[in-house]
């Protein structure tokens, strides 16, 4: 369990049976004290854990890609493979399924999010950083710009603007009248809803499952007592940490495809009128 | 769509119990963060878009293409040797055939000549005993002939002789008779 998470539970001698309630972890394990706070512009950035997590996370990518896609043979050897792998995978899995051969043009978009979402999610398991940068809603909410102001503008631009809406509020296939209801729908939930559930999906699974192995962790560190109940407990949340954790591997992989694939979603939609 | 977001994080009150006061709410979207995470982006797809990306595309595409080129490569070879196969098959065929023919023929041939041949020594045969026959037929004529004259003139010239002399004389009766002999035996030796 992280460091973090310890102190800002109420410190190493709070155990079950010293007289300290359960510190239970909140909101305070997601906020990191500025290291650095310059202003640009009239903007204060202030550079903290997640920050640089966030850009070691773009290093390492750029790091990878760059040395595995160097110098591509016709015959993959080590890292190229890998890159390979994941390369088809975002082409063949996301883009292509999404949007057929169009998707081709939106690989290197949709590869950039996955793979960045991906290790922003996995910083939560990696020791001594364990926060998945994605808890921090900002980072959702600046991707989640991105790809729509990516998708609205590629729609009127491909469909022209009254098309573009029109293609939007009045699906084919439905009764007449029902569109006096699902117009406005479609048009709040395409145009206001998407890009928050597009971001808040991503935050608040990777909020919730670093809450979840932070309250295990610390439930496991709280209940180490001279007691049977104490013992046992901590034993069992310990397991339930670990087995989380497990599970958080699947969840980090699993939000960042569904990410890139609801991204991919987007642009086919903007790129075709639904039909 | 900032400020939308906004609207929609400033109806949400602060996430949970204690400590939220001091705290900023956990759904707060401080404009640095949204700055830093649209810049972490920008870099990476810039970054792996321009440098990364392309070269493993250009290495994809060429590999595709290289096995399909060498999947055509291979079938058209395959395809080649079906036809260089069938062409083999068609012109042993028709060698055998043409072999069978020339034995059938050669076969009709050898009895042809064979025939022939003796067909040819038999006449052959039958002229050359033909000839000889006559030859012999001719000759013993004129055999008989020259010497049915010449028995005749022997005979004359005998007869004359024994009229011309003393039949008394024993001794010139056997002189006379020694000298005909002698005589025809000088004409059978010419």
């Amino acid at each position: 369990m992280s460091a973090d998470v310890v102190l800002a539970s109420g410190g190493l001698s709070c155990h079950l049976m010293s007289g300290c309630g359960f510190p239970a972890p909140g909101a305070e394990i997601f906020q990191f004290d500025a290291v650095w706070a310059p202003t640009i512009l009239g903007v204060t950035f202030s550079i903290s854990k997640t920050t640089i997590l966030l850009f070691l996370a773009v290093v390492i990518i750029l790091g990878f890609f760059l040395y595995a896609f160097r110098r591509p043979k016709l015959v993959p050897r080590g890292s190229q493979n890998v890159g390979e792998l994941g390369y088809l995978f975002i082409r063949d899995g996301i883009a292509r399924e999404a949007m057929g051969k169009d998707g081709d043009k939106f690989v290197p978009f949709l590869f950039s999010f996955f793979f960045l979402v991906w290790l922003l999610n996995f910083w939560s398991i990696v020791p001594f950083a364990q926060i998945p940068v994605t808890s921090i809603f900002a980072i959702p909410v600046a991707f989640a710009i991105i790809v729509y102001v990516t998708w609205v503008p590629l729609g009127i631009y491909k469909q022209g603007f009254i098309p573009f809406f029109k293609n939007m509020m009045f699906p084919p296939g439905v009764p007449k009248a029902m569109y006096i209801l699902l117009a406005p729908i479609e048009l709040i939930s395409n145009i206001l809803v998407r890009p928050f559930t597009h971001s808040v999906r991503l935050f608040a699974n990777m909020f919730a499952g670093h809450l979840l192995i932070a309250s295990f962790s610390v439930a496991a560190f709280y209940l180490i007592s001279a007691s049977v109940v104490g013992i046992l407990g901590s034993v069992a949340s310990f397991a339930v940490a670990v087995a989380l954790t497990g599970f958080e591997v699947l969840i980090q992989a699993l939000q960042a495809y569904i990410f890139t694939l609801l991204a991919a979603v987007y642009i086919s939609g903007a790129l075709h009128a639904e039909h | 769509m900032i400020n939308v977001f906004a609207a929609v994080i400033s109806a949400v009150p602060g996430s949970e119990g204690a400590g939220a006061e001091e705290m900023p709410s956990v759904l707060a979207v401080p404009i640095d963060e949204l700055i830093i995470g649209i810049i972490a982006f920008l870099i990476v797809f810039g970054v792996l878009g321009k440098l990364a990306l392309p070269a493993i595309k250009k290495t994809l595409a060429e590999r595709t293409e290289l096995i399909e080129g060498g999947l055509a490569k291979a079938d058209e070879t395959q395809a080649e040797a079906q036809r260089i196969l069938e062409e083999y098959k068609a012109a042993l065929a028709s060698a055998r055939e043409e072999a069978a023919a020339i034995r059938t023929q050669a076969q009709a041939d050898r009895t042809a000549i064979v025939e022939e041949a003796r067909n040819e020594a038999r006449t052959a045969a039958a002229a050359v005993t033909a000839a000889a026959e006559a030859q012999i037929e001719a000759e013993r004529n004129q055999a008989t002939s020259a010497l049915t004259r010449q028995v005749g003139e022997l005979a004359v010239g005998l007869a004359g002789k024994v009229v011309g002399q003393s039949l008394e004389d024993d001794a010139r009766v056997r002189a006379t008779v020694d000298a005909f002999i002698s005589d025809l035996e000088q004409q059978a030796a010419r």
